[in-house]
């Protein structure tokens, strides 16, 4: 054992843990390292289970293996220069990291993106949110078992990032945008091929919930399971669809709208129990409100400039902002303080899956392992995000 | 030796039964190839299937569509290093494999292949079977306990866990097929496999059918707690991949992995094989009391012949749709080959059933009989593996209490229902 | 049929019933108890094979080796425990001693000559008869007792109800 893990389990005997009265029945309590490898803690999250038989105890979670620095990184890069790395946060969600990071430094320079630039930002981000949520749907359903939906959404991602590599090379780390606007012009097509996509998905969609909507195995593994209430959710700060899926109507796109989000008729789709099954249903149609949002841009993307006027060397005064968006796991920030030269001074980014994963304790503490499996990937946690 | 061996081929009895152990070994040796081939067979298609569920291809590289894949996995297998982590309980590390190869395998001592088509028929026939089968459970608690590790010890819990609670209601689904069989004159039933379906053959109905929807009822019951029995999806829990990364066999590699795979899936056919003979009438042909007479006995006596001239069809389209090319050469020849094995192998059959039709020669006429019941028993089980495919493909996995309150709750009582119905009925009825 | 009942397989499987034994209490590990305790309950029910009792045999399978020692295992690999309680063994182990050797000097006075042949081939029918039939009362008696105690089982493992 290491000193590491001999920590690690300390910690965990001195949580507050809520112990049975005297056990009729005397059973071993088992502590298990659930990851760094393992199949289901997408990545390299480990988990330390305290196991009562198969009943969970309590749990610990260890970060840090895919930790690089992001933030570190910035202090020594200019403002352009750190944009690229933002998309290796989220590496499923890089669009939405991109859109963060450039809006913030624009509100720092006090720049406006241009409509089309806008319109433009909105499509991309809209389809990375499914892209998203069609990844988390995936891996989720086989953490629970089934294999299938993994290839139907991968298949239809695949339509998604096709988009992207047209209009920007990069599949998956895009670089979809600049500070100021977006570098590239759309490419002939992208109107039509948004729409066909659109078009395309939207019977697929119907698909996965035909398979795991009504289906009774998937009805008793996620409800009831992972239940977290709004006051708690609210407490652990955390955001996105878990806690619309508690109750809250809470969307940054309409609370505190960024890009051009106001313009767009959309609903904000939200659970009643918190538990599982509604997150499922959350993000379910979430993907369909982005499909409307979509349609609604591709409708009516005006013409015009691409990229507002931002001086060559971007030197913001000195000053602080923050500014967030509504990511497709949650709230995403930038707090970026400038003391008046060319790289931040300072940068912090609220990732969302960070945030999230607090809950993962509280909301798995009594139920079974093959809940914790189930909570997990209902976090939708990216570990290249929670490490940074 | 050679008498011994010749005079065997008159009787209609098991050679277990005629005390032959020469045949015996024979028959012995036959079905443990043939179920090797089987499983072997079963590992492509079901990685094939899969595929084609999911939207993928499978196995395309070794061999035309992948057909050669099971070969070099297993090659693969042989070759890898045998570990046995330092930790472990040698012994019995060493031992739980063979215990789940050996209780798999035993089984097929009492499988009625046909009305002499079987190594022996024992006059417990079905109790054996489920009190072998339900050995093989031990090789996985053993395997789970001997690696010394948590995520296998977990595992085998479940796996024993489940085992106990799914065997009760199988149990009962069993003998609600048993108690039919005494609805004859003497009011006498069995429990010999070959008698159960024998009983079918004299009421003239699979036990599927008989007092629908009451045999159907126990049938299902059976059928699901079969599939919770051999650890197969939706309730592959104890191997579960996503919670316990392999389950109880996390910490085997190489050969002895592939014992626990083979062991898996001799398990799930010999589980079938029970099915079969109990509810779907076991070697009897489909309407065999409906459609009956000579004409249609030889009929259903061509579809052995056709099955496998379907089988060439589809291998001699995929030689005729390979691409072109000189790197495709051998693949094209393979299954081209594969195709002309297949077809000779079909026309052989054809030739025997049409054979036994002209002619009246008796050893023609009773291979054709013993080729008819082992395909159709055969098909049966196919049905039964295709389901067991289709299952992983669709559903998520249970959680174990939710398992566990599916077969204590839902499946015992309803089992039990079924039985005692079952029982009132035919008191009343026959 | 062809008889199988040989001396040969009747040392063998004694042997192995005997050896079994012996590793139950001589193993200090209790899942290789366990494990030498299964070979000695496959072996007896090869001795009720030989005494042309399969029924009995197969329930021995189904039942002891199947179901209980699985059950066994279980608990044995979750609770690492082993309780000695030496003077209730020595009790009954002395009480089945004086059993063995009063049934080994007046044996020939307690059983008939010789056992009447059973048939094997209707041996399960014949033990359903004499189940539902003659020794109705006390099978429905031991079918009662087993309730209580799964009832009893029930209500001891369960900490709240």
């Amino acid at each position: 054992m290491t000193a590491e893990t001999k920590n690690a389990t300390n910690a965990l005997s001195n949580l507050d843990l809520e112990t049975p009265e005297k056990p009729y029945l005397d059973s071993n309590e088992l502590i298990i390292n659930m990851g760094p490898q393992h199949p289901a803690t997408h990545g390299v999250l480990r988990v330390i289970l305290k196991l009562d038989g198969e009943k969970v105890l309590g749990t610990e979670c260890v970060i840090g293996y895919l930790h690089r620095g992001v933030e570190k990184i910035a202090e020594n890069r200019t403002y352009t220069m750190f944009n690229p790395y933002v998309d290796r946060m989220d590496y499923v969600a890089a669009v939405s990291n991109g859109l963060g990071y450039c809006q913030a430094v624009e509100k720092l320079l006090n720049v406006e993106a241009p409509p089309r630039a806008n319109y433009i930002r909105v499509i991309l981000t809209e389809l990375n949110r499914i892209a998203s949520h069609q990844l988390w749907l995936g891996t989720h359903a086989l953490d629970i078992g089934a294999m299938t939906p993994l290839f139907y959404t991968f298949r239809d991602r695949e339509e998604i990032l096709k988009i992207f590599e047209k209009y920007c090379g990069a599949r998956l780390t895009t670089h979809a945008f600049r500070i100021g606007g977006c570098q590239y012009e759309t490419y002939a097509g992208f109107e039509r091929e948004v729409k066909e996509f659109v078009a395309f998905v939207k019977p697929k969609i119907d698909e996965y919930e035909e398979l795991l909507t009504t289906n009774r195995i998937w009805l008793e593994r996620t409800k009831n399971v992972g239940v977290i209430s709004a006051e708690d959710a609210i407490a652990l700060g955390v955001t996105g669809p878990v806690l619309r899926a508690s109750g809250v109507k809470w969307d940054i796109r309409k609370a505190l709208p960024y890009a051009n989000y106001s313009e767009f008729d959309f609903e904000i789709p939200i659970g009643e129990n918190g538990d599982t099954y509604d997150r499922y249903l959350v993000r379910m149609a979430e993907m369909r409100q982005s499909l409307r949002i979509i349609e609604q841009a591709v409708e009516r993307i005006p013409e015009g400039p691409i990229m507002a006027k931002v001086p060559k060397v971007i030197k913001p005064a000195a000053g602080e902002i923050y500014h967030s968006i509504e990511a497709p796991k949650g709230e995403l920030g930038y707090f970026i303080v400038s003391d008046g030269s060319t790289q931040p001074y300072r940068l912090r980014v609220r990732p969302p899956s960070f945030v999230n994963l607090q809950a993962l304790d509280i909301m798995v503490r009594g139920l079974l392992v093959a809940d914790v499996v189930a909570v997990i990937g209902t976090l939708d946690i990216v570990l290249g995000e929670v490490d940074r | 030796m050679l008498n011994s061996l010749m005079s065997y081929l008159g009787s209609s009895v098991t050679p277990g039964e005629a005390g032959n152990q020469l045949w015996a070994l024979i028959y012995v040796l036959i079905i443990f190839t043939g179920v090797s081939v089987a499983v072997i067979a079963m590992n492509w298609l079901e990685r094939k299937a899969l595929a084609h569920f999911q939207v993928r291809l499978g196995p395309m590289r070794v061999g035309p569509h992948g057909l050669l894949q099971p070969i070099a996995d297993a090659v693969k297998l042989l070759l890898k290093e045998d570990i046995i982590p330092s930790e472990a309980d040698k012994f019995v590390f060493w031992i739980a494999p063979l215990i789940g190869l050996l209780a798999s395998f035993t089984v097929y001592t009492v499988v009625p292949f046909g009305p002499s088509q079987a190594v022996s028929d024992m006059n417990i026939g079905i109790l054996f079977m489920l009190g072998v089968s339900s050995l093989g459970v031990l090789g996985i608690v053993m395997a789970g306990w001997a690696s010394n590790s948590h995520y296998p010890l977990i595992g085998a819990l479940r796996s024993s866990a489940q085992m106990v609670s799914y065997e009760v209601a199988m149990g009962l689904a069993v003998v609600s097929a048993i108690l039919m069989t005494s609805l004859n004159q003497t009011g006498t039933g069995t429990l010999s496999m070959i008698g159960i379906v024998q009983a079918q053959q004299e009421q003239h109905v699979w036990f599927l059918f008989k007092f629908f929807p009451l045999g159907a009822i126990a049938f299902v019951i059976f059928a699901i707690a079969m599939v919770a029995e051999t650890n197969r999806a939706p309730f592959d829990l104890a191997e579960a991949e996503s919670e316990l990364t392999a389950g109880f066999h996390t910490e085997y590699s190489g050969l002895r992995w592939s014992l626990f795979m083979l062991a898996e899936y001799a398990a799930m056919i010999a589980v079938s094989s029970i099915a079969v003979a109990l509810w779907l009438g076991g070697w009897m042909r489909p309407f065999s009391h409906w459609l009956s007479g000579g004409a249609w006995d030889f009929v259903f006596s061509l579809f052995p012949g056709l099955t496998f001239l379907g089988l060439a069809a589809i291998a001699i389209r995929g030689t005729i749709r390979m691409p072109k090319h000189s790197l495709f050469r051998i693949q094209t020849i393979g299954l081209g080959a594969f195709a002309a094995v297949l077809s000779g192998i079909g026309l052989l059959l054809l030739g025997i059933a049409v054979g036994a039709r002209a002619g009246d020669h008796v050893a023609l006429a009773r291979s054709a009989d013993a080729l008819n019941n082992v395909y159709w028993f055969v098909m049966k089980i196919a049905v039964f593996m295709y389901m067991f495919i289709w299952y992983r493909a669709t559903w998520p996995r249970y959680r174990f209490d939710q398992l566990m309150s599916v077969g204590w709750k839902v499946m015992l009582p309803i089992s039990l229902g079924v039985l005692i119905v079952t029982a009132i009925v035919g008191v009343i009825v026959g | 049929m062809t008889p199988v009942a040989t001396p040969f397989f009747f040392y063998l499987l004694s042997g192995l019933a005997v050896l079994g034994g012996v590793l139950v209490i001589t193993r200090r590990n209790a899942v290789h108890s366990a494990l030498a305790l299964i070979l000695t309950l496959l072996a007896v029910a090869g001795l009720y094979l030989m005494l042309y009792a399969p029924f009995v045999a197969g329930v021995q399978i189904i039942v002891y080796a199947g179901g209980i020692m699985v059950v066994n295992i279980e608990r044995t690999v979750k609770e690492r425990q082993f309780n000695r309680i030496w003077p209730v063994g020595l009790a009954a182990s002395g009480a089945l001693l004086v059993l063995f050797v009063s049934v080994l000097v007046k044996g020939k006075a307690l059983f008939p000559e010789r056992g009447l042949p059973l048939p094997e081939a209707d041996n399960t029918q014949k033990i359903g008869e004499m189940l539902y039939g003659n020794y109705m009362f006390a099978f429905e008696i031991a079918s009662l007792l087993l309730l209580v105690a799964i009832l009893g089982a029930v209500i001891m493992t369960k900490k709240k109800i």
